[in-house]
């Protein structure tokens, strides 16, 4: 039994008010007038794993389109209108959902909202844009991907080999050749489908007042046409039984690498038995003092780096089953990876026999409570947080309970989550270095 | 049902206000800044130590080894006391300063300095943890030469830095691996020390009483050792595009760079404008040309680099092979257009609008917040500038930002680097501007 109370976990007390206008989409204000900034977000509930077979990329490349202008709204202007307030954008694409942001002085709350609910009514769909985007995703791809070594490692290229249906199991960037093939009246039908405000919600934190700002968002959203939230696939795949590994040679990358994962439990309907192997993560790979750092690193010099975290996009409070938790380990010239997995499935089998040392879960509990307050001390992350909580959970409030919850996991759960990441249950993929060789 | 809504105007805005801090230079010569951002209960530190001139080899891997253990606490235990108050800390290095960085719970503040405290008086450089670092080093900076963004600027600081400490900034495998603890041990008692140093701690905190916890634990470091100072940098010389060689490559590395001028020279807000309206956000000329029209690119940016003994303002684009010499003609264009052509009105606005709000932004974290006031600190800068750059900001009139891009940003000042596939790209870009090839070595 770990008994250590060493720190206080501290609690952050961020207001949270929820509201759903008559149209479907569902609200989060979180107020805060420490400082002068909003962060606004839409977040939409599609995502890499919703894309149509043949259309590989394509939830990417229409997130790239819902820039591209609306009906009040020229191509370029919302770029400009945000950062000519001062401001920054971004969207991005992830398994589960799909995210629209900014960031701006709280003067401009008025003007990101109706920019957000110009688009939300439709964007222009045009053959001009797709082409060009098309373009700007390809260069995104040879960016990120195949200009770089490592590109894609693991997110990419693990998901084939543990998983076997194609949502789960294809390439989120997508193919050249299904980009090429996207068209206009995709476009269209992808926006009808999923981009319905019933399916989305919207989150605003940070410097304004709440009852003004429920009258903004009821002024510029209130009549988004009311359009319900298609309903969400099954995306379940049974887990494995049998070990899967397999390799690719990337020719820049000069070392080898590897990664695992195995699957873990629901996050969403089983929240408490997923939150021990989040902490799992931590225990193994955080810092010079977690158990796999220690021992590959410092001690075996077997790896030059190792990381563990849930998710294949690294978002533990953000996807939806199936999902899984990742090691990941980058290895000197001539490293084995045989002898890696085997070191990693010993220190498992240590953990999961001989429990915590003194005191070694509360410091870790300690560094995540650190790590989740950093995350959302900028009013964008608080924003993006409870957006996804809310449409995930419809719990944006739980931010708030994070890092209690996580303190709350015992040693006993974490040894049991570690006993669970068994080898039969592990998929694998290992980079053999292809460059400067 | 697409009715027509005119853009919201925007509120007034507020105005920008500094927060809360206190100051003072200990007798060690460590100066420490104490700043009020009680946001979240953390506690942000960031400890910046001159170190110009500093061994590359060693000072980088002293850098990976500052934590690996003192006579009392390995690595590992350093990492398991900083965990227990939510703490971490690091150390990296560029070739101005050694730069500890670090978080914790804000309960742990007092713990964290204690340690690093420890650390600074106490780092022994253990010779089996020495040897791990450095071959993880090494691997690191082989993995970074298969990069292309990195192998470009690589090219790019050997072009416009000649004989200047900056014109290599990441040492050698071969050098990494002669590394021994006793050249850390050596350069740590000459070069780490409180002289010139600033500690600046932003949280949840009573920047009086931060004060005093920091004197209390850091007052006590040793106030001896060395200085250097680093010559201004050369200035830059324009010519023929240096193209290097990667065989292979599906993408180009476009990089240009300019002139610029530090924070507090009088040119220095028109030049952020100039450069913004050109290509240094997304709502710019050059941007909006090669990505949002042409499609070369995704994630083109112009930004202004400042170091301590200059500044320069280089251009990056990633484009695609078979573009690279459109992507070219179009930045020279676009440099070409706005030296010889003032920018309209609404295009300074924007740019203004932005400048004045992402300071605003930035100020909004405790991290934010600390990196700033960490940089500054080391320009003898302090938060007080912020407040001064704006006003400099609000007042660059249209004439002034034309006269500083025509002086800074005209392609006739330029020195061009693009690395990529030389076979596909030499005679296309040949065509454009005068070319020098350096093949890969």
């Amino acid at each position: 039994m770990s008994t250590e109370t060493s720190i206080q976990i501290p609690r952050t007390a961020y207001e949270v008010e929820r509201f759903t206008l008559p149209n479907g989409l569902r609200v989060v204000l979180s107020p805060d007038r420490s400082a002068p900034v909003i962060g606004v977000a839409v977040v939409y509930d599609v995502g890499i794993r919703s894309e149509p077979q043949g259309r590989t990329g394509f939830a990417h490349l229409f997130e790239h389109l819902m820039f591209q202008g609306s009906a009040n709204l020229e191509k370029l202007a919302h770029f400009r209108h945000v950062q000519g307030a001062g401001g920054t954008f971004n969207g991005s694409t992830h398994l589960d959902y799909t995210d629209y942001f900014e960031t701006v002085p709280s003067n401009a709350l008025e003007r990101m909202l109706f920019l957000e609910a110009d688009r939300m009514r439709g964007p222009r769909l045009t053959e001009e844009n797709l082409k060009n985007q098309i373009d700007v995703v390809k260069e995104e791809i040879r960016v990120n991907v195949l200009n770089r070594p490592y590109g894609g490692f693991p997110w990419l290229k693990l998901p084939p080999v543990m998983f076997d249906t194609f949502p789960n199991a294809h390439d989120g960037y997508g193919s050249f050749s299904d980009l090429e093939a996207a068209t206009v009246p995709d476009a269209a039908e992808f926006f009808d489908k999923y981009y319905a405000c019933g399916n989305a919600t919207l989150s605003v934190s940070g410097d304004f007042d709440s009852a003004h700002a429920r009258m903004l968002i009821e002024r510029h959203f209130g009549d988004v046409p009311a359009r319900p939230a298609p309903s969400r696939a099954d995306f379940a795949e049974p887990d494995l039984t049998a070990e899967r590994r397999e390799s690719y040679v990337d020719k820049l990358a000069p070392l080898p690498a590897v990664a695992s994962a195995w699957r873990v439990p629901d996050p969403i309907t089983d929240f408490a038995g997923y939150l021990p192997y989040v902490v799992l993560a931590e225990v193994l790979t955080d810092g010079d003092a977690s158990r796999l750092v220690e021992r590959l690193v410092l001690k075996d010099r077997s790896v030059t780096s190792v990381g563990g975290y849930l998710g294949f996009m690294g978002e533990p409070f953000e996807v939806r089953d199936p999902t899984a938790l990742l090691l990941q380990s980058h290895l000197p010239p001539g490293g084995s990876v045989d002898k890696v997995l085997v070191t990693i499935d010993e220190e498992l089998d240590r953990l999961a026999t001989d429990g915590l040392t003194a005191g070694e879960l509360a410091r870790t509990q300690a560094r995540m409570a650190t790590h989740l307050l950093r995350e959302t001390d900028a009013v964008l992350g608080r924003a993006l947080r409870m957006a996804v909580l809310e449409l995930q959970r419809g719990n944006p409030g739980l931010l708030n309970d994070l890092p209690h919850q996580i303190a709350e996991v015992t040693e006993d759960q974490v040894r049991a989550a570690a006993a669970a990441l068994r080898p039969n249950r592990r998929a694998s993929i290992e980079v053999v270095p292809g460059g400067n060789q | 049902m697409s009715q027509t809504i005119s853009l919201p105007e925007l509120d007034a805005n507020r105005p920008l206000a500094l927060p809360l801090e206190a100051e003072q230079t200990l007798p060690n010569g460590l100066t420490v800044l104490a700043i009020r951002r009680p946001s979240v209960p953390l506690a942000e530190v960031r400890l910046r130590v001159p170190f110009a001139k500093a061994e590359l080899a060693d000072a980088a891997v002293l850098a990976q080894t500052l934590f690996s253990g003192t006579s009392t606490r390995s690595t590992v235990e350093i990492a398991a006391e900083l965990q227990t108050v939510g703490g971490g800390l690091g150390a990296g290095i560029d070739p101005d300063r050694l730069q500890i960085s670090g978080n914790s719970l804000v309960s742990g503040l007092d713990r964290l300095l204690e340690l690093m405290a420890e650390v600074l008086d106490d780092a022994v450089y253990p010779e089996g943890e020495v040897t791990t670092e450095v071959e993880r080093l090494a691997d690191r900076i082989q993995v970074a030469q298969s990069q292309p963004a990195h192998l470009a600027r690589v090219a790019l600081l050997k072009r416009i830095y000649p004989g200047h400490p900056y014109a290599v900034q990441t040492p050698s495998v071969e050098d990494v691996r002669a590394v021994s603890p006793e050249a850390l041990r050596a350069l740590h008692a000459r070069r780490l020390h409180p002289a010139g140093a600033t500690l600046v701690i932003v949280g949840d905190i009573d920047p009086e009483q931060a004060v005093q916890t920091a004197a209390k634990r850091l007052g006590g470091w040793n106030g001896g050792g060395e200085s250097a100072d680093l010559p201004p940098i050369p200035p830059l010389v324009p010519g023929p595009l240096l193209l290097v060689d990667r065989p292979g490559a599906v993408q180009s590395s476009l990089r240009f760079a300019l002139p610029a001028v530090g924070r507090t020279h009088p040119d220095h807000a028109a030049l952020q404008l100039a450069n913004m309206v050109f290509g240094g956000y997304f709502s710019s000329r050059w941007v909006e040309n090669i990505r949002e029209d042409k499609g070369y690119t995704y994630g083109p940016h112009s930004v202004i680099e400042h170091s301590v003994a200059g500044s320069t303002l280089t251009v990056s684009a990633e484009v695609a092979t078979e573009v690279t010499a459109p992507a070219l003609v179009e930045t020279l264009y676009e440099l070409g257009r706005i030296a010889a052509l003032p920018v309209r009105e609404e295009e300074l606005e924007q740019a203004r609008q932005y400048a004045l709000g992402t300071l605003q932004l930035g100020m909004s974290t405790q991290s934010g917040l600390a990196g700033l006031a960490s940089t500054y600190a080391g320009f003898g800068l302090r938060l007080t500038f912020l407040a001064e750059h704006s006003a400099r900001l609000a007042a660059a009139t249209l004439a002034d930002v034309h006269r500083v891009a025509a002086t800074y940003l005209a392609p006739a000042v330029a020195a061009p680097v693009i690395l990529g596939d030389a076979e596909k790209i030499q005679a296309a870009v040949s065509a454009i501007v005068p070319v020098t090839v350096e093949s890969k070595s």
